[in-house]
């Protein structure tokens, strides 16, 4: 038995350790830990709720956004303040431009490099390449000038030493791609790197920056007015419309032929990796406003050990459904280690009990990380794409079934392959292929607005605290690019009094619970095969494949870890 | 290297337009460690970090994202199972400059709000070498990329203000730079959000706008290849790239009146900032962050210009 440690696990947001067992070369327990906390929840206590989003927002910068939207919403939910149709839109358009934006970085910088040998790629040959990529994408750059361009780049960078693709598991046996796919894959990865940055601009235009652009409770910050220069007018909304149709191309003839590409080399990926049978969405893209979920074109719900005949409510008022536990967690309660906590009634206080750095392993600790461990009804959930698919899919959405049941036919694998590392992959960019679509439609609805002269974008009538009740509690939800995320929020004479989070790699990367049980990442990792112990590329597979994001998950903390080293044999 | 933060920083760095991100990390700049792009995990990732020091001792530049957690012994963030703080002073001892990238590594940013319950302390303040500042939540990308070619291809330090800041590009207040400020001047202001002076695109001082007492370049270079920036899309300036901005009051209660000193005030000369009207402690707080004058930064004043 081998028990390796992976600290720094790279190309996350954050920093995350894991400790694996592997036996006969396959992962047999695994430990997942945040390893760094910021305390945020402390902070907000006492502020302006109306300044809870600025603060929130800031727990994380990849997933810029999401927490605002999730803040004001939770505020809005509180004082009971309706949002404008236009503002919805407006706010819907900025969810969408992210999912379609985080899911590309996460699949080409994040996560491609699991599957795709850079150095390989320097024996491809450039015009296979291109008949190949043309065999199954349109998109007019992919011609045999532009593979051997790239290459020749690449070649020159591998002479220098490879700067950030350095030290990589470069020729390792579990890379199955031809030379003139993995070609394919670092061209797009350059190229979307350069994408990136245009689509965002349409966060700019609302939001006047990103990362970070500005939310506002009640509404969104900016004006429209077609008469006028200083408001969103028609060159804003043109450049917004031009920016859809470069990201369109983008999504449908680069990143969604190249992920059925690859994955087509990978179809043993879809019998590892599935972790956990549980599955939440709390809903997402409101299309008759927020406190309609059934409107939702995603839908909330919980499905159970993969029964996808059943759909179970969520509610996350009920103080018996989410509660948080601390039992393996850097943290204290009140009450002892083995309740559980409903948000509302949350408590961060910091108790560190692991070993006094520098230290080798956490092994032998009964807490081992910085996150709390959320659970549903006592369940350990799965939150993110795979999930809010699942869901959407047993709830009879027939939009999201068709796509569901296209993509496994082209890839020829069975219903039961969602379930996996492979699944998770997948499912991301089906989650960014719907995303895309919504978006042209949510841009449509915004112009039907502007025609109509319906372009009110705040409502103020509770926006003074005087004319708040002196107790309020709300809650916002969201559904983030990696899955269920949550603010809970008390106010008290016009200040916070209680502030908690609840994240989506909290509810995937935690520790365990009271009763033992494992969260999806530890899960999934069990079974998982390690070729070659000092190279655990599989291990960066699964893991990537939750994308996850641990300054959110430690809403207040964030683990790091770097070592990768045997630390114990038997 | 990256403390505690949210990757804001490596985020926007990314969306540079001029250059570009790719053709600096191909063509320009050799980025050896990064958690949040490089291919390696584990020990191969401690590798290139351990080899990039050793090959190219008093040669190679840190950009620190992030604070650093000194509360409980710098259990608070650790990396490999060590402290953020022993990685930074490993990593600052052999380097030619050390930027911080952000607020965070450069005042502290959000963790350090009260009560900053993890002791989060900007890298300025625990490392024995000038540090050039580069604030804002996260800095703007073109900014980011004209600090790191001053460094590379100019090979000199550009000029810092008392903060540490590059006067390159946080010599102006926001609020002189802003195209809405001749609204200012003439008394017309947005009363709530989304009323007919906002959609007018009047000036937003009296929703809390922090441009009056922000030095940044938003106004000027904008944002994302020049789209847009906080104020032209509705709302106010918060201040980000000011120390203890989180503290200075709710950010849609307006500044108290302020003297109109000229546009060729700098911070330095200035000497005083205004703090939100009804929370005097608050203000004062401004005022005595803003003229304090770091030894640190001094000694950069010092060697202005030197060559690195």
């Amino acid at each position: 038995m081998t028990r390796i440690v992976v600290d720094p696990i790279t190309r996350i947001e954050g920093h995350l350790r894991v400790e694996a067992v592997v036996e006969n070369g396959v992962i047999t327990d695994a430990f997942s830990s945040g390893t760094m906390v910021r305390g945020l929840e402390k902070i907000l206590i006492g502020r302006d709720p109306r300044d809870a989003w600025a603060i929130t927002e800031r727990v994380c910068g990849v997933c810029t956004t999401v927490h605002a939207l999730t803040s004001v919403r939770a505020v809005e939910s509180a004082l009971n303040i309706t949002v404008p149709p236009t503002a919805e839109i407006i706010r819907n358009i900025m969810m969408a431009t992210l999912y379609i934006q985080d899911h590309v970085v996460h699949f080409y910088h994040l996560h491609a490099l699991d599957w795709v040998d850079i150095v390989n790629a320097l024996k491809a040959d450039p015009k296979k390449a291109a008949e190949l990529a043309q065999s199954f994408s349109k998109w007019d750059k992919n011609t045999p000038a532009y593979f051997t361009d790239v290459q020749t780049k690449i070649k020159a960078f591998a002479a220098s030493g490879l700067g950030i693709f350095a030290n990589g598991y470069w020729g390792h046996p579990a890379y199955k791609l031809p030379p003139e796919v993995n070609l394919i894959a670092v061209a797009h990865y350059l190229d979307a790197l350069e994408w990136q940055k245009e689509v965002v601009k349409i966060h700019a235009v609302f939001g006047g920056k990103n990362p970070h652009p500005n939310y506002l409770v009640g509404g969104v910050p900016c004006s429209i007015n077609m008469n006028e220069v200083a408001a969103i007018n028609s060159e804003r909304l043109n450049l917004v419309s031009r920016l859809i149709s470069q990201a369109d191309e983008f999504v449908n003839e680069v990143y969604i032929p190249d992920l059925l590409a690859v994955a087509s080399f990978y179809k043993d990926w879809a019998s590892w990796g599935g972790g956990l049978p549980n599955y939440m969405s709390y809903g997402e893209f409101p299309t008759k406003g927020y406190g309609q979920p059934e409107s939702f074109k995603y839908p909330r719900g919980v499905v159970l050990n993969r029964d996808l005949s059943t759909v179970h409510p969520v509610n996350p008022r009920d103080s018996q459904e989410i509660k948080e536990y601390i039992s393996s967690s850097w943290y204290t309660y009140e009450g002892g280690d083995n309740v559980g906590i409903h948000p509302w009634a949350g408590e961060t206080s910091l108790s560190y009990t692991g070993p006094k750095p520098p230290f080798e392993t956490l092994e032998g600790h009964q807490k081992y990380s910085f996150l709390k461990t959320p659970r549903w009804k006592e369940s350990a959930m799965e939150v993110g794409p795979l999930a809010r698919l699942i869901v959407a899919y047993a709830s009879g959405r027939t939009d999201v079934q068709e796509l569901v049941k296209d993509t496994l036919g082209k890839l020829n694998v069975p219903v039961a392959a969602l379930f996996s590392t492979l699944g998770r992959t997948a499912a991301r960019g089906l989650d960014a292929a719907l995303a895309m679509g919504w978006l042209k439609e949510f841009y449509g609805q915004l112009m039907e607005r502007v025609k109509i002269n319906e372009v009110s974008t705040f409502n103020g009538e509770f926006w003074e605290p005087k004319s708040w009740p002196a107790d309020a509690e709300g809650v916002g939800l969201t559904e983030a690019p990696r899955g269920a995320l949550a603010h809970w929020i008390k106010i008290h004479n016009g200040a916070i009094e209680n502030y908690q989070l609840v994240v989506p790699t909290t509810w995937n990367g935690s520790p365990r619970d009271a009763k033992g049980q494992r969260s999806s990442v530890e899960q999934a990792l069990i079974g998982t095969p390690v070729a070659k112990i000092d190279e655990p590329v599989e291990i960066l597979r699964t893991i990537h494949s939750f994308d996850p994001c641990l300054a959110c998950a430690v809403h207040l903390y964030d683990p790091q870890g770097r070592h990768l080293h045997q630390v114990s044999f038997e | 290297m990256h403390f505690q933060e949210c990757t804001c920083c490596s985020e926007s760095f990314i969306r540079a337009s001029h250059p570009i991100v790719l053709d600096v990390l191909l063509d320009v700049l050799s980025l050896n460690y990064t958690e949040t792009l490089m291919a390696a995990s584990g020990f191969q990732a401690e590798k290139s970090l351990n080899d990039t020091i050793q090959n190219n001792k008093g040669k190679y530049i840190v950009l620190v994202e992030g604070a650093v957690p000194t509360g409980h012994d710098g259990v608070y963030c650790m990396i490999g199972g060590k402290t953020a703080e022993s990685i930074l002073q490993t990593v600052a001892k052999d380097a030619a400059a050390v930027v911080a990238w952000g607020s965070c590594a450069s005042n502290g940013c959000v963790q350090a709000a009260k009560p900053n319950p993890t002791g989060a302390t900007p890298i300025h303040k625990l490392i024995d070498k000038p540090v050039i500042n580069v604030p804002g939540c996260p800095p703007i990308a073109d900014v980011m990329m004209g600090v790191v070619t001053h460094l590379l291809t100019l090979g000199q330090l550009p000029a810092l203000d008392s903060q540490g800041r590059p006067k390159e590009f946080y010599g102006r207040r926001v609020h002189d730079t802003c195209y809405r400020r001749p609204n200012y001047d003439a008394g017309l202001f947005v009363e709530s959000f989304d009323d007919e002076n906002a959609r007018k695109g009047y000036c937003l001082y009296k929703m809390g706008c922090r441009g009056p007492v922000t030095y940044n370049a938003c106004s000027v270079i904008k944002w994302n290849e020049g789209t847009s920036y906080p104020i032209q899309s509705g709302h106010g300036c918060i201040g980000c790239s000011e120390e203890g901005f989180w503290d200075n009051g709710p950010f849609y209660q307006h500044l108290a009146s302020f003297p109109g000193f000229g546009i060729e005030s700098t911070a330095d000369t200035v000497g005083t900032v205004v703090g939100v009207a009804t929370l005097a402690g608050v203000a004062v707080h401004a005022v005595a962050t803003n003229i304090r004058k770091r030894p640190v930064i001094a000694e950069v004043h010092a060697d202005d210009q030197k060559e690195i």
